[in-house]
C-alpha cells in the first residue's frame, strides 16, 4: 500500500459505498429482523415508521454500490454476479418483499393482510442479511475461479460453513444496529421491550464475533497476512474490538446515541479489516491464487475511473449534506399521523 | 430453451415491467409540481389537497419502481455478464451517475414529500418535490444515455481482441450527447410526461362521471388536459426527429419499423397494416412517397430496404413494425383525446360529452402501452446487436449461467410480478374509490403557517 493510485482509491470508494449501505440499510434490516417480535399492530406500525421516511434513501447505497462496482470494476461486476446468480436472484426476492410490504401493510386493515405483509417484511430482511454475509463470507474465504476469470463453482458450493457462519454474524449484527436505533426512536412500553432485545442482540452479536474471529484466524489464514506483515495495521482491529465492547458499556448507560455511534464505528472497522485483507484482490481466488481478480486486472481504464472520480468528488458531498439534512427533519422519536405507514 | 431465449425473455419482461412505473413516478412528478405550484400561488386549498392526494398515488408507483429497479441494476450481471465486461468502462459511469444524481436526490427528498407535510414549511415542501421530480428526471437522462450506447455507441475505442475485446471510453461528453441520445431522452420524457398527465385525467374523468369530489376533479382534469396536449404534440415532433436519427445510425430497425425490403426512392409509408414476412412485402394501406418525405423532407429520397442488408444483421421484422405502428398510432389517438377534451373544456360542454369521459377513463392505459410498444420497437429493432454494430446479443451472455437456472428465475419472477401487479392495481383501484381526502382542504402543522400570517395582512 505504498502508492496512491486511481484504482486503489476507487477500491476504497466503493469499500465507502458498501460500508454506507451496511451502517444505513443495516439498521433497517436490523428493524425488520425485530419485526415479528412485536406483537401488537400499533408497535409494529411505530417499528415500520420508525424508518419509514429513510429506509429507500438507505437502500440507493446498494444501487449506487452496484453501480461503481459495476464501472470501475467490471470483471468483478460479471464474475460475482453470475457467478453467485441464484444467490442474487433470491437477494432481490428478498428485497421486493420488503419493499413492497413496507408499502402495502398500512393500506389494509384486515389482520391477514397485515400479517401476510409483517412476514414479508420480517423474512425479506432476515434473508437480505444472511445472503449479504454469505456473500461476503465466501469472497472472504476465496472462491474458484478459472484462467477466463470466470466462476467455477456451484449454487450449493456457496454455502460452505465459513461463509455461513458470516451470515449469521451479519444478522446478528443489524439485528444489534436496528434494535439500538429502535431504541432511540420509541418511548413507552416498545421502547422498554426494544432495550430488552437490544441487550439480547448485543450478546448474540458478541459471541458470533468472537466464533468469527477465532475461525479466521484459524481457518481463513489468508484474511491476516496484510496485518502480519504491516504491524500498524493491527490499530484497526484493535479500534473494532474497542467499538465492540464500547457497545454494552454505552448503552447500560444509558447513552444509546453513542451506542448506536459505536455500532456504526464497529461496521465501518470491520469493513476496513475485510477490505484491507482483501487488498489488492478484490476476489481472491481459491484453490488458484494466479487468477484472483485484483484491482489491475479487473479495472476499467484510467479515464473512466478518473471521470467517476470527478463525478464522485461533486455528486457524493451534495448527496450527504442534503442527506443529513433529512435525517435531522425526521430526528427524533416517532410520531404518527395520517401519511404515515 | 435455451440461455439465450430464456435470458432474452426474463430481460423483456422485467424491464417492461420495471417500465411501467418510471413513467408514471416522472409524469406524476411534473403534475405534483405544477400542483402544489398552483396551490402556494392560488392559496386555494384544493390545489393542496389535490397534491396529498396525488402524492400517495405517487408512492405507490415509486415504492414499486424502485422494487423492479434493483432488478434490472443486477440483472447486467446475472445474465449478461460477457456484456458487462465488454460495456463496463463506458456504461458503467452513467449507471453509476445516475445512482448519485438521481437516486439519491429522488429517494432522499421523497421523505419530505411524503412525510414532511406537517415538518417543514410550505416553501421547504415545494422545493422537496421539485427536487423529487428532478430525481425522476434524472434517472431517465442517465439510463437513457447508458442505453442509446447501446443503439449508437459514441466516444469509445476498442482495445483487446478476441474474449478480452472491450470498449473504452475516449470522451465522455460524446457518450453523453451520443447521435440518439438527446433525441431519445427527449421522446421519452414527453412519453413519460403524457402518462402522468392521462392518470390524472383518468381519475378525474371517473369523479366527474360518479359526480363525487367535483370541484377536484375539474381542476385537476383541466391541469391534466394541458400538460396531456403539450406533451402528445411535443412527442410526435421528437418522434419525427428519432425517427430520422434512426434512418441515418440504424437503417435495418428504420426499414424494419416500416416493413421496407427493397430499397426504393419514393418510399412508401405503410398507415395499417401487417408485413408479410414469406414474401417480403406489406400488406395493408400505403401512403406512396411520405416515407420518403418524413425521413428526408423529400418524397423521391432513396429509403435503404432489408434486402440490402446481410441476413444475419436484420432485426425481426414483424414484431418492429407492429410495435412500432401501435406506438404511432396511439399516440395520434391520445393528441386527438387531449385536442378534443381541451375544446370542449373550454367551451364548457365536457359534462354534457360523458362517451368523452368514459373514453378518458380508459386512456391512462394509451400511453402505458405506448411506452412498452416504444421500446420494444427500439429493443427488438437493435437486434441482432446488443451493441449496434459491435456485439452481437449471443455473445453478450453470461458464460456461467446454465438454461435451468435462468428458467428458475424466469419462473420465480413471472409469479412474484405478476403477483405485485395485482396488488399494485388493487390497492390503485382502493385509493381512488377512496378519493381526496376532506380534512385536506385544511392544511395543518408547519405548513399552515403562512395561511395565519395572511390573516394578519
Ligand atoms: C407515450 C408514449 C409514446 C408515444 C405516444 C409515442 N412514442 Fe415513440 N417511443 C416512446 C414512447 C412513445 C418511448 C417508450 O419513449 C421510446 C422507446 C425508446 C425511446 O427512446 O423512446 C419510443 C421510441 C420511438 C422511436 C425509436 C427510437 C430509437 O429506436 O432510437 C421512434 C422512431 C418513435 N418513437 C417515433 C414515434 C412517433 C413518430 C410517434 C407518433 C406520435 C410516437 N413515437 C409516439
Ligand atoms: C424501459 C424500457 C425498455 C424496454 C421495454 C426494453 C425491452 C427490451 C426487450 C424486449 C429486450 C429483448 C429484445 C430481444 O431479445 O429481442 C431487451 C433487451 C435488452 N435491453 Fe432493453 N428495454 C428497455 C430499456 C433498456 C435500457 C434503458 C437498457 C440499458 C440501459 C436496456 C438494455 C438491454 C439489454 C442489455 C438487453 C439484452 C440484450 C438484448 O436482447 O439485446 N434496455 N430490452
Ligand atoms: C435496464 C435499465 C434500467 C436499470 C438498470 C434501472 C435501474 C433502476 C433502479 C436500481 C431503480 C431503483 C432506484 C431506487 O432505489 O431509488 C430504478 C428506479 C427508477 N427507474 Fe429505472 N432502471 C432501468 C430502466 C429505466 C428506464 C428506461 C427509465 C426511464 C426512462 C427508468 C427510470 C426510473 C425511475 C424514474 C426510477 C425511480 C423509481 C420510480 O420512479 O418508479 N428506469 N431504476
Amino acid at each position: 500500500m505504498n502508492h496512491l493510485d486511481l484504482n486503489t482509491i476507487w477500491f476504497v470508494l466503493v469499500g465507502v459505498l458498501f460500508t454506507g449501505y451496511a451502517v444505513l440499510d443495516g439498521f433497517d434490516l436490523g428493524i425488520g429482523a425485530l419485526h415479528l417480535f412485536t406483537r401488537k399492530d400499533e408497535e409494529r406500525r411505530i417499528m415500520l415508521n420508525s424508518i419509514g421516511p429513510v429506509w429507500d434513501g438507505n437502500e440507493v447505497w446498494l444501487v449506487t454500490g452496484g453501480g461503481a462496482l459495476f464501472a470501475a470494476f467490471p470483471n468483478v461486476y460479471a464474475t460475482v454476479f453470475s457467478g453467485f446468480y441464484l444467490a442474487f436472484v433470491l437477494l432481490l426476492f428478498a428485497l421486493i418483499f420488503r419493499a413492497v410490504a413496507i408499502e402495502f401493510r398500512s393500506k389494509q386493515p384486515m389482520r391477514w393482510w397485515r400479517q401476510m405483509w409483517d412476514i414479508g417484511f420480517a423474512a425479506g430482511s432476515i434473508v437480505s442479511a444472511l445472503l449479504i454475509g454469505v456473500a461476503l463470507g465466501n469472497i472472504a474465504e476465496g472462491i474458484p475461479i478459472d484462467a477466463n476469470g470466470e466462476f467455477a463453482g456451484s449454487f450449493l458450493g456457496l454455502l460452505k460453513p465459513y461463509p455461513l457462519l458470516i451470515g449469521i454474524t451479519t444478522v446478528a449484527l443489524f439485528m444489534m444496529h436496528g434494535a439500538i436505533y429502535g431504541v432511540m426512536k420509541t418511548e413507552g412500553a416498545l421502547h422498554d421491550k426494544l432495550r430488552g432485545w437490544a441487550t439480547n442482540s448485543i450478546i448474540f452479536f458478541v459471541i458470533c464475533a468472537a466464533t468469527t474471529t477465532m475461525v479466521t484466524l484459524l481457518y481463513v489464514p489468508h484474511m491476516a497476512g496484510q496485518i502480519k506483515n504491516h504491524p500498524w495495521l493491527f490499530s484497526i482491529s484493535l479500534a473494532n474490538m474497542l467499538s465492540i465492547a464500547n457497545i454494552p458499556r454505552e448503552f447500560h448507560r444509558g447513552n444509546d446515541w453513542l451506542a448506536f455511534l459505536s455500532s456504526c464505528a464497529t461496521m465501518a472497522t470491520l469493513m476496513m479489516l475485510f477490505g484491507i485483507d482483501q487488498y489488492p484482490n478484490l476476489v481472491f481466488s481459491q484453490p488458484n491464487p494466479e487468477n484472483s481478480l485484483n484491482i489491475y486486472n479487473a479495472a476499467s481504464s484510467q479515464k473512466t475511473l478518473g471521470i467517476m472520480l470527478i463525478i464522485a468528488c461533486v455528486g457524493v458531498p451534495i448527496v450527504l449534506a442534503y442527506t443529513a439534512c433529512i435525517y435531522w427533519i425526521f430526528r427524533g422519536k416517532v410520531k404518527m399521523d395520517r401519511m404515515s405507514y | 430453451m435455451d440461455v439465450l431465449t430464456l435470458s432474452r425473455i426474463q430481460f423483456g419482461l422485467t424491464i417492461g415491467f420495471h417500465y411501467i412505473y418510471p413513467p408514471l413516478s416522472i409524469g406524476l412528478g411534473m403534475m405534483l409540481v405544477i400542483m402544489e405550484g398552483c396551490w402556494l400561488k392560488t392559496k386555494n386549498p384544493v390545489y393542496h389537497q389535490m397534491a396529498k392526494f396525488w402524492t400517495n398515488v405517487f408512492a405507490l408507483t415509486f415504492a414499486l419502481g424502485v422494487a423492479t429497479g434493483i432488478v434490472m441494476e443486477f440483472e447486467f450481471g446475472t445474465n449478461w455478464a460477457t456484456y458487462s465486461r465488454y460495456v463496463g468502462d463506458v456504461f458503467g459511469s452513467a449507471l453509476a451517475a445516475e445512482g448519485i444524481f438521481a437516486f439519491f436526490l429522488e429517494s432522499g427528498f421523497l421523505a419530505v414529500l411524503l412525510f414532511g407535510w406537517d415538518k417543514v414549511s410550505r416553501k421547504v415542501h415545494f422545493f422537496s418535490t421539485c427536487m423529487v421530480c428532478l430525481g425522476a428526471h434524472f434517472s431517465a437522462v442517465w439510463i437513457t444515455v447508458a442505453n442509446s450506447f447501446m443503439q449508437t455507441p459514441a466516444g469509445f475505442h476498442i482495445v483487446g481482441q478476441g474474449m478480452h475485446a472491450r470498449a473504452e471510453i475516449t470522451d465522455f461528453w460524446a457518450l453523453v450527447f451520443s447521435p440518439s441520445s438527446m433525441d431519445r431522452l427527449f421522446h421519452t420524457l414527453c412519453g413519460a410526461w403524457a402518462t402522468g398527465a392521462f392518470l390524472v385525467i383518468s381519475v378525474s374523468a371517473f369523479y366527474l362521471l360518479k359526480k363525487k369530489y367535483e370541484d377536484f376533479a375539474r381542476r385537476s382534469l383541466r391541469i391534466g388536459l394541458v400538460v396531456a396536449l403539450i406533451a402528445c404534440v411535443l412527442q410526435a415532433i421528437s418522434g419525427d426527429i428519432s425517427a430520422r436519427g434512426v434512418a441515418k445510425h440504424q437503417p435495418a430497425k428504420l426499414a424494419a419499423f416500416e416493413g421496407l425490403y427493397n430499397t426504393e426512392s419514393n418510399a412508401p409509408l405503410a398507415l395499417v397494416g401487417y408485413v408479410d414476412e414469406p414474401d417480403h412485402k406489406v400488406v395493408g394501406l400505403e401512403a406512396p412517397g411520405l416515407l420518403s418525405f418524413l425521413v428526408y423532407h423529400n418524397p423521391h429520397a432513396t429509403v435503404e430496404g432489408l434486402d440490402d442488408i446481410p441476413p444475419q444483421d436484420r432485426p425481426p421484422v414483424e414484431s418492429c413494425f407492429l410495435f412500432f405502428h401501435g406506438m404511432v398510432a396511439i399516440g395520434f389517438l391520445l393528441l386527438f383525446i387531449a385536442i378534443l377534451g381541451c375544446f370542449f373544456v373550454w367551451r364548457n360542454k365536457l359534462m354534457e360529452n360523458r362517451w368523452l369521459l368514459w373514453i378518458m377513463v380508459f386512456s391512462v392505459l394509451g400511453p402505458e402501452i405506448a411506452n412498452q410498444f416504444g421500446w420494444f420497437a427500439a429493443e427488438v429493432g437493435r437486434q441482432p446487436w446488443i451493441v449496434y454494430g459491435l456485439l452481437r446479443t449471443p455473445d453478450g451472455l453470461s458464460a456461467v449461467v446454465r438454461a435451468n437456472t435462468v428458467l428458475t428465475s424466469l419462473i420465480l419472477f413471472t409469479f412474484i410480478y405478476f403477483l405485485l401487479f395485482w396488488v399494485f392495481v388493487y390497492l390503485l383501484n382502493h385509493k381512488i374509490q377512496h378519493g381526496p381526502h376532506p380534512d385536506d382542504l385544511v392544511p395543518h402543522g408547519k405548513l399552515a403557517l403562512p395561511e395565519n400570517l395572511i390573516q394578519y395582512q
